[in-house]
């Protein structure tokens, strides 16, 4: 405050104003523009939170019945082997998703980082399906792995192959939504990479060019360790989006067959909004949230890291 | 941002030309699940269901599509899209200008406080308050209507954050010299500094929308009356309740009057949606 003051004397004007002068002081008054986002933020986002904290400690029900019983969701949840699965597809399907969403997307960034017309289109192409709904997406790809004249099985059929049934397949199920998620999801890492080799100084190219360096060499020497802190950023950005994979497995196999593709968010949508067994899915969304802070407070870190290069 | 593409101009030439075959390759790949689509919604369910590859042959027709103008809850699902993701794109942008204003340029007790508490929202995720928020909705009777479909994806923090950079990133002297001319507070944030933040307004307002479109989860479990059914909600709504083989032509034409129009408009304004969703992320 009293810098900003020390500002206003700096200008050396006499005539200002009190009551615009009085726009640097410290007034509840201030408070009124924030006060509206800030009621939807406490009611909406804060409470919910923190009454989940307490819900999670009752055995509650949709009726309204509650009864304390501590920790007992949690340590219920470290027993049922439906939510271990769940954990365990999670992470099966982070694995599945990440890496690949990563690596494509730089490589299409390497080879679309030109100005060129057809660059552009297949730009576009490659970010196209990013602004589809997972409802879209999810009906698309059902009719690709449809066992009976589904697209791929066309495909097996006219080389003289048995069609699968991806879906139903215990073993097939989670890879194909892992699939359909990286055909959606490419585009943003894609668009994060080709904005990270947009900042690589112009002149470690030149450097290198003088050096006679060759395509792979310039790659393994400039670029890639030029933009390492935009793979790390990718890494985590990806790890929280597919963390909370739910839509997929929901619309195309409701997460079987025999549990096989139920990842966390979906036991927690089960339990919670068809068991109704409040207290305990809102304790798996305490566990949920657990992982993704983590991955939240590593992006912040590494954002941060952003000001010392 | 001077452009420096062609970090490749060491060898044009064979290696190049691999590179891009490639890439187009793939880009046909990425396309096919679309155009697999629009070929099966032109094609009637009978010749369907004797064999999917008559799509590569005529007759096509536009049946399906006939179905839907005739008798479809489509249109409905449609208006109540852009109902929901207009309210809310102009209820974020909104709420965030003030509060943005508000953080960035003036002083109030517990400013700073406030607003690293309202940073600590961006971790929250939508699971770890779905469920509280559902049952607040019910006491509150908010369900089944326009305003319980907005009023969530008002209070995520993400507009508030960008929106106070944004303020923060205007130079003082432009308020100073307002308020020399005798504008009052909320005339320069409204005449003056507003108009400045176009840019971070439109990449907000294009992703609140883009996420208010596709959004799934919470449309779902609150407007679980057909009426109120966004279209990312009906089309779900129609995987379930259809046996796939029995209606796949019309389904499929479901499937592209709903993404046919999105891509149009992702064509027109790809840089505005690339720059938001981007921009949003990091």
């Amino acid at each position: 405050m009293s810098a900003a003051a020390g500002q206003l004397s700096d200008l050396g004007q006499a005539r200002v104003q009190p009551a615009c002068a009085g726009a640097h002081q410290s007034r509840w008054s201030h408070l009124l523009y924030v006060a509206p986002y800030l009621f939807l933020y406490v009611t909406l986002l804060v409470y919910p939170l923190f009454a989940g904290f307490w819900l999670s400690l009752h055995k509650a029900d949709l009726f309204g019945g509650r009864r304390f019983v501590g920790l007992e969701n949690f340590s219920r949840l470290l027993q049922d082997q439906v939510f271990l699965g769940a954990v365990g597809n999670t992470f099966y399907f982070i694995l599945l998703t990440v890496p690949a969403l990563a690596i494509i997307g730089l490589g299409l960034a390497l080879a679309l980082n030109r100005q060129t017309r057809t660059a552009a289109i297949l730009r576009g192409v490659f970010f196209s399906s990013s602004v589809l709904s997972v409802t879209i997406v999810t009906l698309l790809w059902k009719v690709v792995f449809a066992p009976e004249g589904g697209f791929l099985a066309n495909v097996l059929e006219a080389f003289g192959r048995q069609p699968v049934a991806f879906l139903n397949d215990a073993d097939l199920a989670l890879p194909a939504i892992a699939i359909t998620t990286i055909w959606w999801c490419i585009g943003l890492p894609m668009m994060l990479f080709l904005a990270a080799l947009q900042q690589v100084p112009r002149e470690l190219y030149e450097a290198a060019a003088l050096d006679n360096a060759g395509r792979w060499k310039t790659l393994w020497s400039v670029t890639l360790p030029s933009i390492r802190r935009t793979f790390a950023l990718v890494l985590i950005i990806e790890v929280v989006l597919q963390f909370q994979l739910f839509g997929q497995a929901y619309l195309m196999t409701q997460g079987g067959p025999n549990n096989a593709s139920r990842p966390m968010v979906l036991f927690l949508f089960e339990v919670g909004f068809t068991r109704w067994d409040v207290g305990y899915a809102v304790a798996a969304g305490q566990i949920l949230f657990a992982f993704i802070a983590m991955a939240a407070f590593a992006q912040y870190l590494i954002a941060r890291r952003k000001e010392a290069f | 941002m001077s452009a420096q593409f062609a970090s490749g101009t060491v060898g044009r030439g064979f290696g190049d030309r691999l590179i891009l075959g490639a890439t187009i390759a793939l880009a046909i790949v990425m396309i096919m699940p679309m155009l697999w689509a629009v070929g099966l919604s032109l094609k009637t369910n009978q010749a369907l269901l004797i064999d999917t590859n008559s799509v590569l042959r005529a007759p096509w027709t536009l049946t399906n599509y006939y179905d839907i103008l005739i008798g479809s809850g489509v249109f409905r699902w449609l208006l109540n899209s852009i109902i929901v993701s207009f309210g809310m794109s102009l209820g974020v942008l909104v709420l965030a200008s003030l509060a943005g204003y508000g953080f960035a340029r003036l002083d109030f007790p517990g400013r700073n406080v406030i607003f690293v508490l309202v940073l600590f929202g961006l971790a929250i995720p939508e699971q770890a308050v779905i469920l509280v928020r559902h049952q607040l909705f019910s006491d509150l009777d908010l369900h089944n209507t326009y305003a319980g479909l907005m009023l969530p994806g008002m209070s995520a923090p993400f507009g508030v954050f960008l929106m106070t950079q944004y303020f923060k990133a205007i130079p003082t002297e432009i308020d100073e010299a307002a308020m020399l001319d005798n504008a009052s507070r909320f005339k320069i944030f409204w005449r003056v500094l507003l108009p400045m933040t176009l840019p971070a307004q439109a990449t907000l307002g294009i992703f609140t929308f883009l996420h208010a479109w596709n959004d799934y989860w919470w449309p779902m479990v609150s407007g679980t009356n057909p009426q109120m059914y966004t279209l990312t909600v009906g089309i779900a709504s129609t995987q379930q309740n259809f046996a796939e083989s029995a209606g796949l032509g019309y389904l499929m034409a479901q499937a592209v009057f709903a993404f046919v129009p999105v891509l149009i408009v992702y064509m027109f304004f790809q840089k505005y949606i690339v720059r938001a969703v981007s921009g949003a992320a990091t």
